[in-house]
Order: C-alpha cells, then structure tokens, then sequence
C-alpha cells in the first residue's frame, strides 16, 4: 500500500511540476490578498487596473497574473507566500497585514508591494516609510486622523463626547483608536470606546454607548464594517450620528464618510508594480500613502439621527445620498 | 509544485503535526474534547513573541510559551475535575477567555517577529539555505516531541492516563487518581499545542490574533487523516501516524493552492482541501474492502 501512495504521490507531484513549468512567463505578477472583502477586492482589482493600464494584462502573451485569497487563515498565508516565492514572479502584491507579513518573513529577494496596512513600521515591513533598501515597499491606508476629526467638528460643532465601536483583535482598528485617544482630546473632545470582538457584539457594542455620547465614529474596521446595520439601527433609535471612515457605509446608513479610496490605492500600488516590472528597485521607492479622500453624506441618514448637514459640508462632498 | 512549496508545506505541517500530537494525546488517549487548543496555539505565539520583541532569548521565550500552554491545559482541566464542568464546556471557556488573554499579552493585535531573532537564526548558516533550515530544525523538534511523547505514554503516569482514557471507573478501582491525571493531560496537550504556536510565530514573520482560529479542526483532521492511512495498536505507530497525518493536510492545501491551472479558483481553496481529505479518507477504506 504504501508503495502504491508513492507512485501516486509521484505523479501528482510530477504533473503539478510540468504545468508550472510549462506556464513560464517573460514577467509575472502574484497577489495575495488575506480575506476577500470589497475593500480589499477594489484594492485588488485597482492593482490590476493599473497593471492593464501600463499594458500589463491577458492580452499580453509574456505576462502571467494570479491571485490567491488566504480566506483569513494564517497558516494558509504562509504557504502561499511559499508557493509565490517558489514561483518566482517578479512583483508580489499582498493585501492587509496578515498576508505582507507572510510574505516579507518568506522572501528576502523578490519585490514585494503592500497594500491596505495601516501601520507598516508597527508591522515590521519596512524599517521607516522612506525608501527602504529593501525588497519591500507599498502603500499605507492609514487615514490622517486630524481630517477625521475636523469632519466630526464641522458636522456637530456641539459634540464633546465620542464613541468609537471597534474590534481589539484586529491592528488596522487598534492603531487608529491609539491615535484618536491622543488626539480627541487636544480637540476639546473626549473618548469613549465599546469593543465588538465578533461581528455578533457590533449592536451590543453601540447600545452600550446611547446616553454616554454625543456620535458614533467607526474606522475601516472590519467586524464593524461587516455588521454596519447594527449600529444604524441603534443609532436611527437613540438619535446619535454615525460618522464612518469607509464610504460604503454612508450607503447602509451612515450620515457621514471621509474616506480612502480602495480602488486607487490599488492602483498606486499597481503602478509601483508596473515600475518594478520596468526595473526600479524597491528599495529605492519610499512607501506611499493614499493621495486622495473624498466626502460622502447621507441626507436621510441626517434626518433619521437628528443631524442637520452644514452647506459647507454638501459643497465638498462627492456624493450626497437622498 | 516548486521547492519552495513543497518545503514550505513540510515546515508548516510540522508545525501543525504538534498541534496533532496534543489532539491526539486529548481526543484519542484521554478521550476528552478538548477545545483550548484554539486558544492555546496563538498563547504560544504571543508569548514567545512578546518576549522576544521585549528583548528575550528566542529559546527562553519559546520554553515560556510552552509553560503558558501547560497552564491553559491545567485551567481546562481544573474546571472540568474541579469545578465539574463539563469537557466541552470547559474548553471552550478557556478557549474564549485565552482570546481576551491574548490580547492582553501582546498588548495590540499583531507582533512581528520580522526584524527579530528567532530560534530558526540560531542555526543560520552560509551551506544550508532557509528553506530546508527550518524545515530541518522542526523535524528534529517534532522527533524529539514524539518520542518524549512515547516514552510517557509508557512510563507509570503515562499508563494511569490511557487507563484513564479506556476506561475511567476502572481506572479509578485500581487507585488512579484521575481526575489529577486528566489536568495533567491537558496541560502537557495545550503545551505541545503553544510549543506549536510559538515556532510558527517564529517561522512565519510574527504573533496574530487571529491564528487560532481553526486549529481544532486542522489537529483533528490531521489525526483521522493519520488514523485513516495506517491504523495500529500500538502507540509508536499511531504518533508517528498523526505526524504524517497533519503534513499530508499541509500537501493537500499547497496541492490545493495549484489548482488555478484546471480552472478553479482562489475562493475554491477549502473546498478543494476538503475533497482532497475526503478522497484520503475513502481511499484507503475502499482498499481494505476491496481486499477482504
């Protein structure tokens, strides 16, 4: 029996080995990305965009493009940094923190391009955002949390008291909070912080906050992102304003989002790639941090939470929902 | 497959082969369904990891995370035998609590390991590249972790705790103190299970709190997956059993990652690792009927 595994083991391994082989292309680009969600789907697909753009796509006979999803399990991660590494493509794309970190402890030699880390000092990439010397550069979505700010100030100039729903497992949310208790009060503005360790605790979470707060502000976390309905269903009933980091959740309910863009992002990313491609070095590329934010308001969301929206407000914003 | 796939899959399922070392020494030899182990694996991890990052020797911080391990176990079986809270319950609290634990150790989420020494540098040299390196320094572990394991299993303690297993009114007839042998059991379960955690914190670039999740589930499966491709009495052969059980499930997912190139997809990766472990499963069942 165990003779027989053999055989068969062998040929499997054998067959796998051929494809690859015969799939040998003049440049490859491999993303990885740590959960599929649509933030970091946008991330992917502007990363694709952007290599199209530069004549990187399917048409392109000496170009190959894959991409695998880690399905938020790290163990999972580490082997497809491995796979990437023995594939030995030119770029590696890796979303979120997770997924960079499997990669750079797995490959010291080929490029690596992150995307979508908040805090990629903290995480240990790259030793400082300036050009590295490294294989490693990428783009940070850490949103500057004074803009944050200013938008709760413009919008409820009487607010003193602000609650932040958040997960304490998750880094991207743990690094903005640590942010926002330095920098709420400096503003005349003090913190109140409920934690959602699951996406269950989300609606737990913002009712433990009605009467302690004056708004509601949620980052890019990803439990609170994932159970938004929630918190706009506590905060419709309890009349306190949602002011959200990701702009799909004015959509759900938000009265408010100043926001990274995703899908650019990706396509910074991409085009960092398509210079790799060309022959940069990574290490002489700093790492770069979303360019642009853009402003969405909800009026209905306003009505429903008791917020009127300053006209200064709807003349920034790009898109005013109705 | 490339090498660096093939070996990739060797060194994480070594890993996890210690992870179904503890399922089996709590599932199989204690008959208890222990749940802590998804807590106690990322214990491991941010353990070892806070102290490193806090300045330690990676080889003191990994024996800590070790210790922490034991002390979860011991907390399970306390509840369980002290408390007489039931087996799966009692897991599952020290599994939810750990989460909180955790946390608390490692002080924000994630901590790198990155830019940090680990166990795997100690033995760095210009001959041997990383990528058998580590593989290598974990077979040596994983040997040493069995055989202690064995010899255990076969001393005077080891023997009250299979009896326990088999049969505990009756061990308990012949003057085995029991409920002392269980939370000694689960202590040395979630320890092998937190040595797990810490040398894949290591290996891997860092500590996350998210790393445990699924552990039970991998553990379990790499020790039917084991059980399934040769089943014996004796112990020997089913630790060793259990070890190729969790590298083989570390193959199916690298052989899993591959299956772009017949149209599947990335999102079709566990679904492809299921079949992959059911066709284990079935193969070698059809094989002894066909044989009978």
């Amino acid at each position: 029996m165990s003779k027989n595994n053999c055989q068969w083991r062998n040929w499997l391994l054998g067959a796998s080995l051929a494809l690859a082989s015969a799939a040998t292309f003049a440049q490859s680009v491999a993303v990885v990305s740590f959960v599929e969600h649509p933030a970091l789907d946008a991330m992917r697909d502007g990363v694709a965009e952007a290599l199209a753009e530069a004549g990187y796509d399917q048409n392109n006979k000496d170009f190959s493009w894959q991409f695998q999803s880690a399905q938020g399990n790290n163990a999972v991660a580490a082997q497809i940094a491995r796979k990437f590494v023995g594939d030995k493509p030119d770029v590696i794309v890796a979303i979120a923190t997770p997924a960079a970190q499997a990669v750079v402890a797995a490959t010291r030699r080929i490029p690596v391009v992150y995307g979508a880390v908040t805090d990629p000092v903290g995480a240990q990439l790259v030793p400082s955002l300036q050009a590295s010397d490294t294989n490693v550069t990428g783009v940070s979505d850490a949103l500057p949390i004074d803009d944050q700010i200013a938008l709760i100030q413009q919008l409820l100039p009487q607010a003193k008291r602000i609650g932040v729903v958040y997960n304490p497992g998750e880094a991207n949310s743990v690094a903005v909070l640590e942010q926002l208790r330095d920098k709420l009060p400096e503003a005349g503005m003090s913190l109140v912080e409920a934690s959602a360790p699951r996406t269950l605790d989300v609606g737990a979470a913002a009712r433990s906050l009605i009467g302690r707060v004056d708004a509601i502000y949620t980052s890019t976390d990803n439990n609170v992102v994932s159970a938004y309905e929630a918190l706009v269903k506590e905060g419709n009933e309890a009349d306190i304003p949602l002011i959200a980091a990701d702009v799909d959740s004015v959509k759900r309910g938000a009265v408010a989002a100043l926001g990274q863009k995703y899908h650019e992002m990706g396509k910074q990313a991409g085009r960092m790639a398509v210079r790799i491609l060309k022959g940069e070095s990574p290490g002489d590329m700093p790492s770069e941090g979303g360019t642009e934010l853009e402003l969405y308001l909800n009026e209905n969301a306003a009505r429903e939470q008791g917020v009127t929206l300053p006209q200064a407000l709807l003349d920034q914003a790009a898109v005013v929902l109705r | 497959m490339s090498a660096y796939a093939f070996w990739g899959a060797i060194e994480v399922g070594l890993v996890f082969s210690l992870v179904a070392l503890a399922v089996y020494l709590s599932f199989r030899v204690l008959r208890f369904p222990d749940l802590t182990v998804d807590g106690s694996f990322p214990l491991g991890a941010a353990v070892c990891a806070t102290l490193i990052s806090m300045g330690w020797d990676p080889f003191a911080a990994t024996a800590m995370a070790f210790l922490a391990g034991a002390l979860a176990g011991a907390l399970t079986g306390w509840l369980n035998v002290g408390l007489r809270i039931m087996d799966l319950l009692a897991g599952i609290l020290v599994m939810i609590a750990l989460y909180s634990i955790n946390l608390r150790i490692m002080g924000r989420p994630n901590v790198p390991l990155i830019m940090e020494p680990t166990v795997f540098n100690a033995f760095q040299s210009e001959g041997l590249d990383d990528m058998l390196l580590r593989p290598a320094i974990l077979l040596v572990v994983v040997i040493a972790a069995k055989l202690l394991l064995d010899a255990f299993l076969r001393s005077q303690m080891g023997l009250a705790m299979r009896a326990t297993g088999a049969n505990p009114r009756m061990a308990r007839a012949q003057g085995v103190p029991t409920g002392g042998v269980v939370v000694i059991g689960l202590a040395l379960s979630n320890a092998l299970c937190a040595l797990g955690g810490a040398l894949f914190a290591q290996s891997q670039g860092g500590a996350d709190i998210s790393m445990g999740i699924g552990t039970i589930v991998i553990g379990l499966a790499a020790v039917i997956v084991g059980e399934s491709l040769f089943h014996s009495r004796r112990l020997v052969w089913m630790t060793l059993a259990v070890i190729i059980g969790a590298v083989l499930y570390r193959f199916f997912v690298a052989l899993a990652l591959n299956a772009d190139m017949i149209g599947l997809e990335a999102q079709d990766l566990n679904l492809i690792t299921a079949v992959l472990v059911t066709i284990a499963l079935v193969v070698p069942m059809l094989r002894r009927r066909r044989r009978s």
